[in-house]
């Protein structure tokens, strides 16, 4: 068994996070659940975007790829691809998932690969100083919405279950024990993983707090069938509080299945060389 | 009808109809044969953006020494639909032959009537079994002239036809075989000579198009990744890849966007793939972001924009070169590229191979920058030569204490990719550190990083560039400068008159360039850039890269490319 400082930085990394934020525990909770499911560092993978959130791949020890702001899934999607031995999470906000990314979100849900996507969803733009996010609450003041938000919250969880996302959970870090549980499932299951977390912005979210998470969530019954599409959409498009917990799992061949790459020969790309022969035939063939 | 026209040396024909009338089954059939008979062909298309119907033309050239360039002369036109004469009435001349029906020959518009030869196409066609086959009896009449054995004809129309079924296979033949009588009749009357020299060699070449070489370089180099979108007239290359990706190992992703497209090929490289992505310039313009996400990660990077005329959705399926200044100055911030303009499908061939290795040595975005009149014209050539193929992999191993950005002499930090070793992979968009983490160090840090990614880069690649290629004699007056798909225009146009004071410099590499090339460029009393655009983006590159202002631009940006006759008429007014 790893032990979890296997992924701790230096002790006197900088970290630009404002004190009492939710990504600290989201950071615990992923160096945690990943020391439990034994995964090694070097192996290890996290690509993220832009935003407080996509700086987490900084304050743990692995390899990380911090691309552009929304572009991170599309970046992972070709990571697990090139060499599917890698475990590959993203870790991106609400922002950066949902609105810059949205597109990248819908469309490799659909291709299915084998990558986890941690969604640190804190319904407010941090970085940026406090702008709507596509999950902020209906009425959300802020120095841009300053009558209150007038579009409908994105429902991250319903539309995932809606495109047959392999796995869809919601977690909130104010339970951090559950939140673990339920990443390493989401980080186990073999398909496109996806977990929405809800966490507090202290600076700029004084509506959905640390105490309105934990009043306004409750954990879905251990009665819910979470291979029944129809229910799970039923309960992630519900009015009042936020279910947590596994809301769907559907079992399907991933991208990196399908891929013809792979059918006989499983080496990763980088010990490939170019097929010189296969390619003088090619070439002979165009003399036809 | 007591004519005898005879076509010597080069003959450029060209049949024009709707979309859907098998215009492109006639050039990829006629060249074929022609080709294993022993002629030399070249063909290029134009056509519009649509599917069915409108006007489209094919020029095929044959010739007694390899000529791969645009003609506007058109020696023998078939028109198979009513607007095609209309279509091409600036290139009919005195001497070109029609062959054709009635309804489809506006006698008003043709030059010279006593060149219009009447074949009822559609009529007969109908006979065979439907006006579909006028195309293969147009095939039949072509081929007779060139007098390509019946035999040639019959098994490549059978080979070419074979998945179709025995009953069209039987329908094309036949009507193969009335055009073939037809055209032997009227070449036994002497109505059309056509004198070629045909060339034992030619029957072995190799016959491709610039999409093709573009994509054999790929392959060359062992791409093994391409995420792309589709926009024309850069499809071709994805198509192609496509094709071949199951004999190659080459992971295909038809991307949700373009955006998504170049993230995905950096995503690739950086977990240890050769990628590309292969776009037009709209497609282009929303991947600038990636580029800038390749420059500071020092990500390799192999861009193919095959440019078309814009701006915004411009001329879908026509040519230009409008995107060279947007190629060298894409993307926020700054940072090393390198640019190559194939001229010729051997150069696509190389240039593809080149832009994976360099791409890989440098840790920088490299592009191939093609056009629509280079990916659609078909050439046939002696040899794509694999002997000098030699391909390095620029990874190494990582130990527990590897820094991606390590800062070095060269500014070239050696590459590791996560899952290789005991170290850890770090690239990061923000400025960073040597270990690839987020730095706000203004003072030493930030411009290291931007001497490391900039200056000290492109130090080094103006030491690899391609130089350019003099065609003509060494003692010039005038200097002609031409870059890309212009290659073979210039170069024929300046074979074909007599002026030994004017020379062509061809640049097949336009970005970054070795400052030695200005010592071509100050010896010419007189240097001219010949360019398909209206803002002489190279000549201005010229100026920026090299202090050198060029004294004359010829400049074409209708979105058709340049014909040798329309050069020619140039350099020959040059005084």
């Amino acid at each position: 068994m790893l032990d979890v400082s296997n992924f701790d930085m230096p002790a006197d990394t900088d970290i630009a996070w404002c004190p009492g934020c939710g990504n600290f525990s989201i950071l615990k909770v992923v160096k945690q659940a990943l020391t439990e499911l034994n995964i090694k560092p070097e192996e290890l993978v996290i690509a993220s975007g832009i935003g407080q959130a996509a700086k987490t791949p900084h304050y743990l020890r692995t390899n990380i790829f911090n691309g552009l702001h929304g572009r991170a899934i599309a970046a992972a999607l070709a990571i697990k691809a090139v060499n599917p031995s890698l475990t590959v999470i993203v870790e991106s906000g609400d922002g950066c998932s949902f609105g810059e990314g949205g597109n990248h979100f819908l469309h490799n849900i659909l291709r299915n690969p084998d990558i986890t996507h941690l969604a640190h969803n804190n319904m407010v733009y941090g970085l940026t100083k406090g702008q709507a996010s596509p999950t902020s609450q209906f009425g959300f003041i802020t120095p841009v919405q300053v009558q209150g938000v007038t579009n409908e919250p994105f429902n991250p969880v319903a539309l995932a279950i809606a495109l047959d996302a392999s796995f869809v959970a919601r977690v909130s870090i104010s339970d951090q024990e559950n939140a673990k549980m339920i990443i390493k499932t989401a980080i186990e299951n073999k398909g496109y993983s996806f977990v929405d977390i809800l966490q507090p912005c202290v600076s700029f979210n004084k509506i959905n707090t640390w105490k309105w998470f934990k009043e306004n969530t409750y954990y879905l019954e251990e009665t819910h069938n979470p291979k029944d599409k129809v229910e799970a959409f039923k309960r992630a498009t519900e009015k009042g509080k936020l279910p947590l917990g596994v809301f769907y799992v559907n079992s399907k061949p991933t991208f990196e299945d399908y891929l013809p790459t792979y059918k006989t020969n499983k080496d990763p790309l980088f010990m490939r060389e170019a097929n010189l022969s296969g390619l003088k035939k090619l070439i002979d063939s165009m003399r036809k | 009808m007591n004519r005898i026209i005879e076509y010597k040396d080069d003959v450029s024909l060209v049949v024009c109809g709707a979309a859907g009338q098998g215009i492109a089954t006639v050039e990829e059939l006629l060249t074929a044969m022609l080709r294993l008979a022993g002629y030399n062909s070249y063909s290029t298309s134009e056509f519009m953006s649509r599917i069915r119907g409108g006007t489209n033309s094919t020029l095929v050239r044959v010739s007694s020494k390899r000529s791969n360039a645009f003609v506007d002369k058109i020696d023998i036109l078939i028109p198979l639909s009513p607007d095609a004469i209309n279509h091409l009435k600036f290139r009919i001349g005195e001497s070109t032959t029609i062959l054709g029906e009635e309804r489809n020959i506006d006698v008003n518009l043709v030059k010279n009537s006593q060149n219009i030869i009447m074949i009822p196409f559609t009529d007969l066609a109908k006979e065979i079994g439907g006006s579909i086959y006028s195309n293969i009896i147009a095939v039949g009449v072509l081929a007779a002239f060139f007098v390509i054995p019946k035999d040639i004809l019959i098994r490549h129309l059978m080979e070419r036809f074979s998945s179709k079924g025995e009953s069209v296979i039987q329908m094309n033949v036949k009507a193969v075989e009335k055009g073939y009588e037809l055209g032997n009749d009227l070449y036994q009357s002497n109505k059309i000579k056509i004198n070629i020299t045909t060339e034992e060699i030619v029957k072995n070449n190799i016959f491709l198009s610039g999409t093709h070489s573009v994509g054999l370089g790929a392959i060359a180099a062992g791409c093994n990744f391409l995420s792309s979108y589709p926009m024309s007239p850069s499809t071709g290359v994805l198509v192609f890849l496509s094709q071949k990706a199951q004999d190659f190992d080459i992971i295909i992703d038809q991307a949700e966007d373009e955006i998504a497209a170049i993230n995905k090929g950096i995503g690739a490289w950086y977990a240890g793939a050769r990628a590309m992505i292969t776009t037009s310039g709209g497609g282009f313009a929303l991947m600038t972001e990636g580029l800038s996400l390749a420059g500071i990660i020092e990500s390799p990077m192999v861009l193919h924009i095959a440019q078309r005329p814009g701006p915004g959705t411009g001329l879908p399926t026509r040519t230009g070169q409008e995107d060279l200044t947007h190629v060298v100055n894409a993307a926020h911030g700054e940072f090393a590229r390198i640019v190559f303009a194939p001229g010729t499908p051997e150069d696509g061939f190389i240039l593809a191979h080149q832009a994976f290795n360099l791409a890989d040595e440098f840790q920088v975005p490299v592009f191939i920058l093609t056009d629509q009149y280079f990916l659609d014209s078909h050439y046939s050539i002696p040899n794509l030569d694999l002997s000098n193929i030699k391909n390095k992999k620029h990874i190494i191993k990582t130990d527990r204490n590897y820094q991606r950005y390590k800062l070095t002499d060269t500014g070239i930090s050696p590459r590791g990719i996560p899952g290789y070793g005991d170290g850890f992979v770090n690239a990061d968009s923000d400025e960073h550190d040597e270990d690839g983490h987020i730095t706000e160090d203004v003072h030493y840090l930030r411009p290291q990083m931007v001497e490391k990614r900039l200056n000290k880069k492109l130090k080094l690649l103006r030491k690899v560039a391609f130089e350019p290629e003099l065609i003509g004699d060494k003692d010039y007056e005038i200097l002609v400068v031409g870059w890309g798909s212009n290659y073979s225009v210039i170069k024929e146009a300046l074979e074909t008159i007599d002026r030994k004071d004017i020379a062509f410099l061809f640049f097949k590499q336009v970005y970054p360039l070795n400052p030695k090339v200005v010592s071509h460029l100050q010896k010419a009393k007189m240097t001219i850039s010949i360019e398909n655009n209206a803002t002489a983006q190279f000549a201005k590159l010229l100026h920026t890269e090299l202090n050198f202002s060029v004294d004359k631009t010829f400049l074409k940006f209708n979105g058709l490319p340049f014909s040798v006759e329309e050069v020619k008429k140039y350099l020959e007014g040059l005084n």
